[in-house]
């Protein structure tokens, strides 16, 4: 339980997708210009990695790694699928992402108009796709692991993602050098935000 | 490809050279930024990412290109992933092979070449609506124009971070002489770090647009 806490902690905060990997740079640089759509944004990333790693962290658990279908019988014991990895995990992706966008509009449709136009942009975020094959790379232990890395770092790219439209808010009404405007000044910000999250380098629980 | 036109005619060729500057993927249309930060931190990986990444563009332009009146539009963004999904798998088992310690260096963002903006980016502004041979001028254009600014960002990272450049099959290269060290100076290892890349590029941005003011954003 402590080790999935701490791993829970420390992708929120330590590997952050945003300021420790690069991850979903693109839409955090074209969305985050007001709090509340990147807000809908985050929340829709956490929905989907949430969904996604712990789908992917069972289909490389008896699919795709190297010994997994054994299952099948002895004779699959030597499959290694692992090259495939990559195309079925944006499949899979491509598919969840579909799938929440449908049952969000049947079930929850405040929900969805809020969150709408923002779904089928998450299919091709690099945080989603970055999310499984970090997870693959780890060898998370079992699936409430996996869970909880899914859960924190979708948490850790929201909170990211609020902070710099924060930022960016108050930007608008501070004399920046002009051919600083807008992308540069979005670019030292998140620098700077990523020197500061440095400051939990090492927090163990 | 029109009998008339030349293959490397003017409008052609300004397919090539505009993504190197006013229109660079990274810097003006914010495309790619993702894997152009966290591979930066080391000129060699940053090398192999611009080859690969402009291997994976070129061909994925090439065949949409050709399949541009096949696909339905509203599958079309699953075409394109098998299509890109397939030919990252491929470059990643080249890179396993024939590069290991690069390909560990580049971990996941080899596969996270798939998700790079600017190959879905330029397959859904260009190759949908383009003949083959200029999609793959495009695609190289591009890919150009995101592998100079990785090059750049990696060339100061390296060596203002280590004081050495890493240089595909030359291996490292200690570019700082011991002396400057002996009279105390020290290498900046806040270069190495992520948020530096980002300071770096912004840096690079506000140069590019002192010097066109047409970019300056609004």
């Amino acid at each position: 339980m402590e080790n999935i806490i701490n791993i829970f902690i420390k992708s929120i905060f330590i590997d952050n997708m945003v300021f420790a990997y690069f991850l979903g740079m693109c839409s955090y640089l074209a969305v985050s210009k007001t709090v509340k759509t990147s807000f809908g944004l985050g929340i829709a990333v956490v929905f989907v990695l949430l969904i996604t790693v712990p789908v992917d962290y069972l289909l490389n658990e008896y699919v795709l790694k190297e010994g997994a279908l054994k299952w099948l019988g002895e004779g699959f014991a030597e499959v290694d699928l692992s090259f495939l990895s990559f195309i079925m995990f944006i499949a899979v992706i491509a598919s969840m992402v579909q799938l929440v966008e449908m049952i969000v509009e049947k079930f929850a449709p405040a929900l969805y108009s809020q969150l709408g136009i923002f779904l089928p942009l998450i299919a091709v975020n690099c945080a989603i796709l970055g999310g499984s094959l970090f997870m693959q790379e780890r060898q998370y232990a079992s699936l409430a692991e996996a869970t909880s890395f899914g859960l924190g770092s979708g948490i850790g790219w929201l909170l990211a993602i609020v902070g710099i439209a924060a930022i960016r808010e108050k930007l608008k009404y501070s004399d920046i050098p002009a051919p600083l405007r807008g992308l540069g000044i979005t670019f030292i910000v998140t620098g700077l935000m990523g020197i500061a999250f440095m400051s939990f380098m090492g927090i163990q629980l | 490809m029109s009998d008339k036109e030349p293959l490397f005619s003017a409008k052609n060729r300004k397919l090539m050279t505009n993504p190197l500057n006013a229109q660079n993927p990274i810097t003006i249309q914010v495309l790619g930024i993702c894997s152009a930060l966290a591979v930066t931190a080391k000129l060699e990986p940053a090398i192999v990412m611009s080859i690969s990444v402009m291997f994976v563009v070129v061909f994925a332009n090439v065949i949409i290109s050709l399949l541009r009146n096949t696909i339905p539009a509203r599958i079309r963004i699953i075409v394109q992933l098998v299509i890109v999904a397939a030919l990252v798998i491929i470059v990643d088992q080249i890179l396993q092979a024939f590069a290991y310690e690069v390909s560990k260096q580049l971990s996941v963002f080899v596969g996270l070449i798939i998700t790079n903006c600017i190959i879905m980016g330029r397959l859904e502004a260009f190759a949908l609506g383009n003949k083959p041979w200029q999609s793959a001028l495009d695609g190289v254009g591009n890919a150009a124009g995101y592998g100079i600014i990785l090059v750049i960002v990696a060339f100061f990272r390296e060596l203002l971070g280590s004081g050495t450049l890493t240089l595909p099959g030359l291996g490292t290269l200690h570019i700082i002489p011991q002396f400057i060290y002996d009279l105390g100076y020290q290498n900046n290892g806040l270069m190495i770090l992520p948020p530096m890349a980002l300071v770096t590029v912004a840096v690079i941005i506000w140069v590019q647009r002192s010097r066109n003011k047409d970019l300056i954003e609004s």
